[in-house]
């Protein structure tokens, strides 16, 4: 990897004072799960590196008003172990036990996980984020797209990589986003942008700031996330649902599902959203979610698995959310 | 001369227990240092830049920024790297570079500047009519009348499988360090799998004696087949160490490299047909095969395998050569996809008679070289997977979640490679055993010690076992299974020949002739008689000042005559499987090892050789693959997270039986580490095809290919 600046700032301010204007100026080192390896790769130089774990208010785990305030860099251990989280959002803690790394969820950090860049195999082989070819063609419609997204009409057809995405986006979380210039608020749905153009990234987010906490709703859900996987060993999902569902006893007064690795974003299934409402959970209903969930997608040349693996992620996640065996 | 055959099985004392390897402690303390451990005073790091292009031309180069960066102390192009050189494959070794610390090495090759004239490239195989003029017909072999046996057929099938590349994925990349001082001697840390032979090869790549290079390579992480040679990058690394004043050099290829240069499995296709009677005696076989190893085409594929003596057949293959890195051995060349495609076709073919594949395998066990030894293994690995309950009619069963067994065989060489050892008896009673042979972590440091020990009468612990340089007596490299039989028949031979020397001297003192003598518990004594003996101590201090020194040698070509080692192992292996039907996700729940391998040295680390190579099993049927992009023609996967290898909770529970008998036992030793990673693979996709009911052609069988594979097809 190229050299680099370290800066280790003990507070905010001293972090933003060592952020740059532009994302060859700096990047935020919170686990390194991922910024070490990207970084070793070239496809990202930057000149510093600021490690954010110094700073004490990133961290924690609490209650703050009306929601469940989660630090930015506490480390997906640190959520699982949680008790508070694991008793109201076990389709987080699902979502983070699917890194199915001890040492992953050892370094990995919560806001780490959103703000991690795709796993694209162009992009990280230095194609970049559209995956261009020589001649400025899209490499991923004809190529090797088995991994790639099912909702996208391009020109991203990368799909977001966080596992936490899902759950989060499903419990309606928002992430708070601060700079030197002060502090905004954006759901986790917003968070996650799919680029149209060269240079564009993947999140809402600028190169001076630092997402500070994320914040979940209290009032809670019957939640749940199911992921397929093709290996036990920590590898990733090739596509992911989360769900929570408001009940009124056994029916669903509303729901959201949210969908991960099908998309450059994480992906809300609208369709399948409303025609829950006034049900009931039941394998017939779970089913037909999945089917709604999947009714618009325009998977590429070798992807149509994935719109079933959806399918069958939505199912079960619904059926996991409503405690019934699949 | 000594009777050098091995103690009866009910006589042997160390030999056939069950021991822990000796190097065990040592490496999972992370003590045993291998060569990318090595960091000699003075350490210089290389680095080295590759071909961004799987085919194009070099319209020029230009080091001069390189070499000007502080810290840079010398670079080298490979061979031929010039303007007018095609590369033929992406990843293809351009320039290595030398300097302080391993960052400079990497910003040197970043920049060097080339100018490449991008040339059109072939990298994609699975479909032979894609391939143009790089398919070489490779001739036709036929046998009997196959067209006239398939016509009368009373059962036909006609069926397409295959198997794509997939790489060594060495968890210690290839690589070296190495120190060319003055004089032109040269100290080298490869890691190998020859130790006697790698120097004399680099010594003709560098233009420096044989005798002046030394190697030692103590542990190695792993070749599996591709770490013979010194590779070009082991020869620039020696000359960049020359032109950096003979400071030592360290190299070793990065993942991405490793995988994408530093050897492959070649993909094996093949359009089968084959008939049978009614009552399922195979006539007829008929194979188009292709198959490809990189630029340099691909190998013939062996089959039919192991049911080789099919009456009627004709056999056409074709040689495919793609822009993509070059073939290397990989345990058991060839093998394991023959394996995949003739047992996938047999249980295919049985599922069209009706039949139970088991059954199939049997009926036709006269069509392999060694009926008897098919036919027991089928039935006792047939007995250890419960193959009676758990087969079931293709796709037969209820539920979403299906199960299913399937069957794979395997055969064999494994005969002894030549191998010298030479046997030290000091006078102070110590003992050394070296040999110029090396250790892939496969135990046989452990083997040697105990082979030593079981003929000197010793205790291991009174055995000093020296491997790993060239300096000890010349041993084989270690490839196609042959360094058990030869180092245990070179140390048996050495053994007894330094004790016949040692009975000389001490025989008098017993009042007896030294062919009155034996070793046994640490005594020389008179034959059956432990009142007449002396301590192995007093026993070498009759030797007087110079120590014992005897050599023993294995000669293949004798090999048959003194009956220490022998060749031919087979085996079969089969899996049981769990297919999630909606996903397409298979899980492994069982797989079975019925090996036989002649006379067993150490029962434990045999049996680990088996779960290792059971383990390769399922990562290639079910996770690996190199996955290359059509326009780009780069490898997109050459990491360890999209090329995937299994991991402890995917790979279930896994039964090796040694077939340890008399009968075996008397063959004398036989190589084990090919013959078990073949015919897993089959099995595996075999189980899948049992599950349910519909052949997943290619492996491996991923989610994607499970349910293309299924189509419309639904499970409850
Ligand atoms: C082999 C492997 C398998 C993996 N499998 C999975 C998986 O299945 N699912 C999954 O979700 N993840 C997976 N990961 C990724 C890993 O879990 C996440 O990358 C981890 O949570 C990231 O956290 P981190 O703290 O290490 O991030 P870092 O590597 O430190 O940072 C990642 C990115 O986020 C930015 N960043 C980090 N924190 C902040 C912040 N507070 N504000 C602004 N920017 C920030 C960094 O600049 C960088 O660009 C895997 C990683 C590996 C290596
Ligand atoms: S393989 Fe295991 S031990 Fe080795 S670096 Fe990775 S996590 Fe650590």
């Amino acid at each position: 990897m190229q050299s680099f600046e370290y800066a280790n700032p003990a507070t905010l301010k001293e972090a933003f004072a060592a952020l740059g204007s532009s994302w060859e100026d700096a990047a935020v080192l919170a686990g390194g799960t991922d910024l070490l390896s990207i970084m070793k790769d070239y496809v990202q130089s930057p000149k510093r590196v600021v490690n954010i774990k110094g700073i004490k208010e990133l961290g924690g785990i609490s209650r703050k008003g009306g929601s469940m305030r989660i630090g930015a860099t506490t480390t997906l251990d640190e959520l699982t172990s949680n008790a508070a989280i694991r008793s109201s959002y076990p389709g987080l803690v699902q979502a983070a036990m699917g890194v199915t790394s001890p040492q992953l969820r050892n370094m990995g950090t919560v806001a780490g996980d959103l703000c991690q860049r795709p796993r694209c195999w162009y992009f990280r082989r230095g194609f970049g984020l559209l995956a261009k070819g020589p001649n400025g063609e899209a490499l991923v419609p004809t190529g090797e797209n088995k991994f790639h997204a099912i909702f996208s009409n391009g020109p991203a057809y990368f799909v977001s990589a966080s596992t936490l995405g899902p759950a989060l986006v499903a419990l309606g979380a928002s992430v708070t986003i601060a700079s030197a210039s002060g502090n905004r608020s954006v759901s986790v749905e917003k968070f996650f942008v799919a680029p149209t153009g060269d240079g564009q990234r993947e999140i809402d987010l600028k190169p001076n700031e630092i997402v500070t906490e994320i914040l979940i709703p209290v009032p809670a859900t019957k939640n749940a996330t199911y992921e397929v996987r093709q290996r036990e060993l920590v590898d990733w999902p090739l596509s992911a649902a989360s769900v929570a569902l408001r009940m009124n006893g056994n029916t669903v007064t509303s729901a959201s599902i949210a969908l991960g690795h099908v998309a450059p974003t994480i992906w809300r299934a609208t369709q399948a959203e409303k025609m829950l409402v006034g049900k009931t959970i039941t394998a017939e209903t779970a089913d037909a979610a999945g089917e709604a969930a999947v009714a618009n997608a325009t998977p590429l040349s070798g992807n149509k698995y994935k719109v079933q693996l959806t399918k069958v992620a939505v199912k079960r996640a619904l059926l996991a959310a409503a405690g019934i065996k699949a | 001369m000594p009777e050098y055959k091995w103690p009866p099985m009910n006589k042997r004392k160390i030999m056939g227990q069950r021991l822990s390897r000796l190097d065990g402690p040592v490496k999972s303390a992370g003590r045993a240092k291998y060569p990318s451990d090595l960091n000699p005073q003075g350490l210089l790091q290389a680095a080295m830049l590759t071909a961004p292009y799987a085919h194009a031309k070099i319209k020029s180069i230009d080091t001069a920024a390189a070499k000007a960066l502080p810290g840079v102390t010398a670079i080298r192009l490979f061979d031929k790297v010039a303007p007018g050189f095609e590369v033929q494959w992406a990843g293809q070794e351009l320039a290595l570079v030398s300097a302080t610390s391993e960052e400079v090495a990497r910003d040197a090759i970043r920049a060097i500047k080339i100018d490449w004239e991008i040339l059109p490239h072939v990298v994609k195989d699975e479909n032979l009519a894609k391939v143009g003029t790089r398919a070489k017909a490779a001739g036709e072999k036929v046998t009997g009348d196959p067209d006239k046996a398939y016509g009368e057929a009373d059962v036909k099938l006609d069926s397409e499988y295959g198997i794509p590349v997939i790489t060594h994925c060495c968890l210690e990349p290839h690589g070296q360090v190495i120190a060319w001082k003055g004089g032109d001697q040269i100290d080298y840390w490869p890691s190998t799998q020859a130790v006697s032979t790698v120097a004399g090869q680099l010594a003709s790549l560098i233009g420096v004696p044989a005798g002046n290079i030394n190697v030692t390579c103590d542990y190695m992480g792993g070749g599996f087949g591709s770490k013979f040679p010194p590779d070009p990058w082991g020869a620039e690394s020696a000359r960049l160490s020359k032109e950096s004043g003979g400071r030592p050099v360290k190299f070793f290829l990065d993942r991405a490299t490793e995988l994408t240069i530093a050897g492959i499995r070649p993909s094996h296709f093949a359009k089968i047909k084959i008939g049978a009677k009614k009552d399922g005696t195979i006539t007829s076989w008929m194979s188009d095969s292709w198959s490809s190893g990189g630029a340099g085409g691909g190998p013939a594929t062996p089959i039919p395998y192991v049911f080789a003596n099919i009456p009627n057949a004709r056999i056409n293959h074709a040689s495919v050569s793609l822009n993509s890195g070059p073939q290397r051995a990989w345990r058991a060349p060839n093998h394991p996809q023959a394996s995949f495609l003739t047992c996938s076709a047999l249980t295919d073919l049985a599922a069209k008679l009706s039949m139970d594949p088991l059954a199939l395998f049997m009926k036709n066990a006269n069509l392999t070289l060694r009926e008897a030894t098919y036919t027991d293994q089928l039935k006792k690995a047939a007995e250890l997977i419960d193959w009676k309950n758990k087969y079931h009619a293709p796709g037969e069963g209820k539920g979403s979640i299906r199960r299913g067994v399937g069957i794979g065989v395997a055969t064999w060489g494994g005969g002894g490679h030549a191998s010298k050892c030479k046997v030290i008896l000091h006078p102070d009673g110590t003992v050394e055993v070296e040999l110029g042979s090396q250790d892939l972590g496969t135990g046989n440091r452990t083997c040697i010690s105990m082979v030593a020990a079981e003929s000197l009468g010793l205790p291991m612990s009174a055995i000093k076992v020296k491997i790993g340089k060239n300096s000890y007596p010349a041993s084989g490299p270690s490839g196609g299974s042959t360094t058990i039989g030869g180092v245990s028949t070179s140390t048996r031979k050495a053994s007894l020949n330094a004790l016949e020397k040692l009975f000389e001297k001490v025989a008098p003192a017993l009042g007896t002739t030294a062919d009155q003598l034996e070793a046994v518990d640490s005594r020389i004594q008179v034959k059956g008689n432990p009142n007449k003996a002396m301590s192995w101590k007093q026993a070498a201090q009759k030797m007087g000042p110079s120590p014992i020194e005897e050599m023993g040698e294995n000669v293949p070509a004798q090999a048959a005559r003194e009956g220490l080692n022998t060749l031919g192992a087979a085996g079969v292996q089969m899996a049981e499987v769990e297919v999630d039907t909606e996903t397409g996700i298979v899980k492994m729940r069982k797989m079975v090892a019925v090996q036989d391998c002649g006379l067993v040295v150490n029962p434990k680390t045999a049996e680990s050789q088996v779960f290792g190579a059971c383990i390769m099993s399922i990562c290639s049927a079910l996770y690996e693959e190199r996955v290359i992009d059509q326009v780009t023609g780069r490898v997109l996967n050459p990491d360890m997270e999209f090329y995937k290898l299994a991991g402890l909770p995917d790979i279930g529970e896994i039964v090796v039986h040694m077939d340890i008998q008399e009968v075996h036992d008397k063959r004398g030793v036989i190589g084990l580490g090919e013959p078990c990673a073949i015919g897993g693979t089959a099995a595996i996709a075999n189980a899948v095809f049992n599950a349910l009911g519909v052949r997943v052609p290619m492996v491996p069988v991923t989610a994607d290919r499970v349910l293309n594979a299924l189509g419309n097809k639904r499970y409850a």
